[in-house]
């Protein structure tokens, strides 16, 4: 399966022709260059899955197949980093999903982005973004997954710092890639621990389940901890921060910043996965050497969850509602790995995870499309200049409808199925966390249709622009229904056939107490969202003001940015940076201009006795010898 | 005379052709010709050096040739290169290309400018190819005198101050180094100054006590080592465009290079005992000088605190005294030159365009100046250590090598220079986002042109070979890493 390779370096010289050409391309070309090589790559993908996963069966076990392997760079007997292709099931799956949403944003641009000034140059990102991110994803090792996690970090910098006029866009941009940067220092850390240790970076002997690649880590701790659990630790807080989980969660939102169709990308459907993909590649590791590690994950995951739902239910820009969701719908994946074991059923877990990892992809793209198309049209943010536009978008109004239905967890949509399996196992683990789980999904249903009836339904708002809104071209349609499409029918895929902890087969039974359950949440849910929002009512008023604390605090994101602020001003740039800065001016650099002063006032002092004077000389020298003569004469 | 010596005589032979040349136009002929020739010249070198190897020669030094200088006292002219030089010939080569095109309508006295310019480039060749410690010094003292004049005749600011700083300094380096090399010369017994030959001896261990601080802090003055760095930026901040490029990019390295070839070379018993005060010195460095330039607001004195960041590094790996973060260190010493030369000179050009470096007073430029702000923001990526680009191979050689040391010492000083990764992209995004991002506030600043042909060339190369680097580091990082072998070697008696 060479042509795999394919897929990665197309985008690649995509990036590089469009970035040297600019703007000596016409916009059109640029866009049509771009939108065609995701395209062809899009193909290629849905080759190697179908190929992959009819072919590469072996007694009922999927092989992991390496068709390409480099050595990059050597560092000692045993590191080396390697750059390679590594096909498993979670990799093609990726490979779908990243494709298939990329290509429909990048034929969704080309419409969005219309008449934007760098429009040649808003392709080539999204190129070298859908590079870095299959880079990622195929990695063989784990030092080949840091440095195209660094890639995908920069593109997503670039990319919401698009609109580099805009100072809200450049401080997002910067605050999104240190933010990161800060986790994947814990990551660059926690690689280098286990590489320490285990004397490898390659997922594949990490995985074997060899137990003498860990051979020495056995009694290594440090701060009661084993030293497996530091390092896995660590590296999970670099995808923490690539996937927003709480601290690191507060870039995402302002990362809202960049196109519309950017945010769908990056900032929904693919890079913030990549920390989910992360502790599932290195899952077999953390299940066996790190099991305390994998239920903090579960744990983070869950309370990360909670929290950005409830932020989510007071937000009024629609991108930030979609995008505290989506930081809650990661939480759910987390909470997924966190609580599976492995194998068959103990696997259950990891396996919905990947699937809800999967349709959450397709719906949320599909929602910021959707999100993208509602503000091309009103040309705002803000859900109060909205309402009652299904009259004009109906497309749009559709799609966004089955979108909101899968989040919520409505059977048939894609999102009951794998946000069931995610409960049945978190039930499985733990009754308490599965109820938490099931009133976040609650919350869900909530705030998604809040959203839904505040765009859509109610009375038209008077509009920023004169103007009716109107349907959105065909362009950016196209991807909404098929998206749509794709939404209402993955549900039904035997995703247990494809992608499982033990790469073996697994049939999903559903489990109809949970089903039942979470979908009569969800009703009710969507009920008093009905209630509150699809008319207008008083009670969300009310509501705001029965719970004025919690309502402001939510508002303000429970004031994590705040704390963000204060250490990043005033800690480290007043009370460690400036101080430093003065330290090295006043003492260091005073000190050396000290011995140059020291030298020059000497010999300002001294410059006397070389006066030239005969005089002068002639006197000391008198004084001189009569004060050796007194010497030798009295002493 | 052996052939290597062709690197000091071409710039020779440009200072001669510099002499006669009349109008801009032959000195700017003599000069680019020469710059030229120098970088065919590494290209030929490295290849030459790679096909012998390749051929199994396996001698520590290749190319190597001794004439008796001066007899009375031993001293030789020994010439000889392996890996490590070859390395760093092919980094000095494009340096002092691209400062020529940087400095192509230098102002005022080109001719003047370019002799000491080329004078300058004699004595970095030479050190680089010299395996005699006193012709070592000797160039080392020929590259130091001419930065005076170049600072002092052709900078900017508070020029004089500046000059004298970074003179005295680095004297002040020297004199320790004289002292080193002549106590290393005669406690070893050896018959010649020649590295070679003094490694093969072996220098009493309470000799070594004194020696190795004096040299290591006579180099580690040059390599911008806590607290003896700050030369660095008010050197660099009132240095004309080239010679920072120069400086920063070749001159800097020079420290580096010494401290791994004569401290640890030839007194390994004192590099493992006495390392850790360096390390300690060297690991503030890399953080003081990150957390420094966080607060900087002049765009020379930013790059300069970066560049005490990142050469601590450099010297940081050394002592780690292992083949992997070695190599790294070597591999830093390249991207570092290549990246700050790149900084520089684009500053440089920004400068030339805007008349200030106070990133409050610029903002919004990408919009006028799209050439040079891509260029800044690659130069930025390289710098804070983006895949692809040279400075993620050589730091993560450096931290792969250092967390092979596995006492807590090591470790925990290893962590912390890990953190350099955060704050360097703090300090870069800073910039990135005050000067090239946002809205034009100047008004003067919506006419500007962007670079000119030359300027282009000298950027353009400069990126390339970031790229290069980063992009294939396999046999630039084989080449060096079985160089630093016996060094290694020694190290492990």
């Amino acid at each position: 399966m060479q042509y795999t390779l394919l897929i990665v370096l197309l985008p690649l010289i995509s990036f590089i022709f469009l970035g040297l050409m600019d703007s000596k391309l016409k916009p059109k070309v640029a866009g049509i260059i771009g939108t065609s090589v995701l395209g062809i790559i899009t193909a290629l993908s849905y080759t190697a899955a179908f190929e992959y996963f009819t072919m590469h069966k072996i007694a009922g076990v999927y092989e992991r197949l390496i068709p390409l392997h480099i050595e990059w760079v050597r560092f000692t007997e045993f590191l080396h980093i390697d750059l390679g292709i590594l096909l498993d099931p979670i990799s093609i799956m990726m490979l779908v999903v990243i494709t298939t949403v990329s290509f429909m944003v990048n034929l969704y641009s080309t419409s969005y982005m219309h008449g934007e000034k760098g429009f040649q140059r808003y392709f080539a990102f999204l190129s070298l973004f859908t590079f870095s991110m299959l880079g990622l994803v195929i990695a063989t090792n784990i030092f080949q997954m840091y440095i195209f996690w660094e890639l995908v970090g920069v593109s997503s910098y670039l990319l919401i710092g698009f609109y580099y006029t805009k100072p809200s866009a450049v401080a997002a941009a910067k605050k999104a890639f240190i933010v990161t940067r800060f986790a994947d220092l814990g990551f660059l850390v926690g690689i280098l621990f286990l590489s320490f240790y285990t004397k490898t970076f390659d997922f594949g002997i990490l995985t074997s389940g060899n137990p003498n690649v860990f051979a020495s880590t056995v009694g290594v701790s440090f701060m009661g901890l084993s030293v497996m659990s530091w390092a896995m630790g660590l590296i999970f807080i670099g995808g923490a921060g690539k996937s927003a989980m709480f601290p690191l969660q507060i870039w995402l939102p302002d990362a809202m910043e960049g196109p519309t169709p950017v945010s769908a990308l990056i900032h929904a459907a693919t890079m913030v996965v990549a920390g989910v993909y992360l502790v599932a590649r290195l899952f077999p590791v953390y299940e066996v050497y790190a099991p305390d590690v994998l239920h903090g994950i579960a744990y983070i995951g869950a309370f990360t969850s909670l929290f950005a739902a409830v932020i989510a239910c007071v937000q009024t820009d629609i991108k930030r509602v979609l995008a505290f969701s989506t930081i809650s719908q990661i939480g759910f994946m987390m909470v997924g790995l966190g609580v599976s074991g492995y194998g068959a059923h103990e696997g259950l877990g990891y396996m919905a995870s990947m699937f809800h990892l999967f349709t959450h992809a397709m719906f949320k793209a599909l929602l910021f499309l959707g999100a993208g198309s509602v503000i091309h049209a009103v040309h705002s943010n803000e859900m109060k200049d909205m309402g009652g536009l299904r009259k004009y978008m109906p497309i749009t109004n559709y799609t966004f409808l089955i979108a909101c239905l899968a989040i919520a967890g409505i059977y048939p949509f894609s999102g009951f199925f794998s946000k069931d399996e995610i409960l049945a196992a978190t039930f499985e683990f733990s009754p308490y966390l599965g109820g938490v789980m099931s009133i976040i999904a609650g919350l869900t249903a909530f705030y998604m249709f809040r959203l839904y009836y505040s765009i859509f339904w109610g009375k038209g708002h008077k509009h920023a622009h004169d103007h009716t809104p109107h349907e959105s071209p065909l362009a950016m349609s196209i991807p909404l229904i098929f998206l749509a499409v794709v939404t209402i029918f993955a549900g039904f895929i035997p995703f247990g056939h494809f992608v499982t902890s033990d790469l073996a087969n697994y049939d999903i039974h559903l489990d109809m107490t949970v089903a039942v359950m979470s979908v009569s949440i969800a009703i009710f849910s969507i009920g008093i969202a009905t209630l509150m929002y699809r008319k207008e009512s008083k009670i969300p008023n009310i509501m705001g003001k029965t719970f004025s604390h919690l309502h402001k605090s939510a508002s303000n994101r429970f004031y994590i940015d705040e704390v963000y602020i204060f250490i990043t001003k005033k800690i480290i740039f007043k009370n460690i940076s400036t101080p430093i800065a003065w330290f090295d001016k006043h003492i260091i650099d005073a000190t050396m201009d000290g011995f140059a002063g020291v030298t020059q006032w000497t010999s300002v002092k001294i410059k006397g006795f070389q006066s030239g004077q005969v005089q002068q000389y002639a006197y000391i020298f008198l004084l001189g010898t009569l004060i050796i003569a007194a010497l030798v004469l009295f002493v | 005379m052996n052939f290597l010596s062709i690197f000091v005589l071409v710039p020779a032979l440009m200072m001669m052709g510099l002499y006669v040349s009349k109008t801009r136009k032959q000195i700017q002929f003599v000069t680019a010709t020469g710059a030229s020739i120098l970088m065919i010249l590494s290209g030929v070198i490295t290849y030459m050096y790679l096909s012998e190897r390749a051929a199994g020669n396996m001698a520590e030094m290749l190319f190597t040739a001794d004439t008796v200088w001066y007899a009375p006292f031993n001293i030789h002219y020994s010439v000889g290169i392996d890996g490590i030089s070859v390395a760093m010939l092919l980094l000095t080569s494009i340096i002092v290309f691209t400062g020529v095109f940087a400095s192509w309508k230098i102002d005022p006295l080109p001719k003047e400018f370019f002799l000491w310019y080329c004078l300058l480039s004699i004595g970095v060749y030479g050190f680089f190819i010299s395996t005699d410690m006193f012709t070592m010094f000797m160039y080392y003292e020929i590259a130091l005198i001419p930065m005076y004049l170049l600072i002092g005749v052709w900078g900017s600011g508070r020029k004089e101050y500046g000059a004298m700083k970074l003179t005295l300094m680095l004297m002040g380096g020297s004199a320790l180094l004289l002292v080193g090399i002549l106590g290393i010369y005669y406690q070893s017994g050896a018959t010649s100054m020649n590295i070679l030959e003094i490694a093969k001896t072996t220098i009493p261990i309470q000799a070594q006590y004194y020696l190795f601080p004096l040299t290591f802090m006579g180099f580690g003055v040059l390599g911008a080592m806590f607290p003896f760095h700050t030369w660095s930026p008010d050197g660099h901040a009132s240095a004309p465009t080239a010679v920072s490029m120069l400086h920063a990019g070749v001159l800097m390295k020079l420290g580096g290079y010494g401290c791994f070839r004569v401290a640890i070379y030839l007194m390994p018993q004192a590099a493992h005992e006495m390392s850790w005060i360096f390390l300690v010195l060297t690991g503030i460095s890399v953080v003081y000088g990150a957390f420094s330039a966080i607060v900087q607001t002049d765009l020379k004195y930013i790059n300069a605190y970066s560049s005490v960041s990142h050469c601590g590094l450099v010297l940081f790996a050394i002592l780690m005294l292992n083949q992997t973060a070695m190599t790294g260190a070597i591999l830093q010493m390249l991207s570092h030159g290549l990246m700050t030369a790149l900084f520089f000179a684009l500053i440089g050009m920004i400068y030339g365009r805007t008349h200030t470096r106070l990133i409050t007073e610029m903002s919004g430029l990408m919009k006028v100046l799209p050439f040079l702000g891509v260029s800044y923001v690659i130069a930025g990526l390289a710098s804070l250590g983006l895949p692809s680009l040279s400075g993620f191979v050589a730091e993560m050689t450096i931290f792969v090598g250092s967390f092979q040391e596995t006492d807590t010492f090591h470790r925990v000083l290893t962590i912390v220079a890990c953190t350099s990764i955060v704050i360097t992209a703090v300090y870069i995004l800073r910039v990135v986002g005050k000067i090239l991002f946002g809205v034009i506030q100047d008004e003067h600043h919506k006419h500007l042109t962007d670079a000119t042909w030359f300027e282009r060339l000298s950027v353009v190369t400069l990126i390339i070979a970031i790229f290069a680097l980063g992009s294939a580091p396999f046999w630039i990082s084989n080449m060096i890493g079985e160089s630093v072998l016996p060094v290694v070697t020694q190290l492990a008696k």
